[in-house]
């Protein structure tokens, strides 16, 4: 799997994990009402979420996690060096962190932008965090006119 | 004509609105517990989070101490912190309630992570989540269970 997959379509592309019950469904929730907001032009639009936690985010982790927030989402994941080159490409950075209590003894800290391809596969620019839908769904609306 | 009926309508509103409010707080002592809500999980294998806002109207400080549900094996009040764009998340600590002050749990930030699920948080169902303070002692508070990726009360 590679962006090659996807020529043709804007990646809205967001990290993260399906341990994370505070900050990932948030954002996934956000990506669902981005997409509701951009209506038919969503259809031009693949929103891609994917594991910085593949040991523990199967395939079907993943399919189960991102249906609950959008059936248009696809969640992926791959061996740790796929995930490395993904994230490195990116400039994504992630780390597991010790922590008594949590499930399986870790969790992940990881960075918590949203990232915008282009249909030819080129980098277009991230949207922070704090970047609200409205802002994130004008920006992208702008963008699908042509 | 359609005035009128625009401004009775909006009072009608609010009174629901108020009157779901007051049911939704709860009194213990100095503290009042407003809004609890908690978001439906996605199976039971993953931690699921619930979310209030304790408002101090004395003129102590307090301590929230613990949180508990039967839902969960575990729970514990966690925070979100967000360093260079890189967002980490861990075990929040004792959270100081100050006299006159509120403290909001809400996502991206503070939150009652609710981990080893006995079962899952289904929505349009509720949970029960117990509440520690140092001074005020425990509360028991009904959360409804809004969908997985819910933002606020509804």
């Amino acid at each position: 799997m590679t962006d090659e997959n996807y020529r043709g379509k804007w990646l809205l592309v967001f990290f993260g994990f399906t341990n994370c019950p505070d900050v990932c469904p948030t954002a996934l929730n956000e990506i669902a009402q981005i997409m509701e907001n951009l209506g038919e032009k969503a259809a031009k639009v693949q929103p891609l979420f994917i594991t910085v936690d593949p040991e523990r985010d199967t395939p079907e982790r993943m399919a189960e996690f991102v249906s609950a927030f959008d059936p248009r989402i696809t969640g992926l994941t791959g061996t740790l060096e796929q995930i490395k080159a993904s994230t490195k490409s990116f400039k994504v950075y992630y780390a597991k962190e010790v922590q008594k209590g949590a499930p399986d003894g870790y969790t992940m800290e990881h960075t918590a932008s949203l990232y915008l391809i282009d249909p030819k596969g080129r980098f277009v620019r991230p949207y922070s965090y704090n970047a609200t839908i409205e802002e994130i769904s004008d920006d992208l609306w702008e963008r699908l006119q042509g | 004509m359609k005035k009128f009926a625009i401004v009775t309508l909006a009072v009608t509103l609010i009174t629901i609105v108020g009157t779901s409010f007051a049911q939704e707080a709860a009194r213990l002592g100095d503290l009042v517990i407003e809004q609890p809500w908690a978001r439906a999980s996605i199976g039971t294998n993953r931690p699921a989070a619930a979310y209030l806002t304790i408002r101090n109207e004395g003129t102590k400080d307090d301590i929230l101490l613990a949180a508990s549900t039967p839902m969960s094996g575990m729970a514990e009040v966690h925070t979100m912190s967000m360093k260079d764009g890189v967002m980490s998340m861990g075990p929040a600590g004792p959270v100081e309630i100050p006299a006159g002050g509120k403290v909001l749990l809400a996502p991206g930030g503070l939150h009652i992570m609710m981990m080893k699920l006995k079962k899952a948080l289904i929505k349009g169902k509720s949970v029960e989540i117990t509440l520690s303070f140092k001074r005020s002692g425990k509360i028991t508070v009904t959360a409804p269970i809004y969908g997985p990726g819910a933002t606020r009360p509804e």
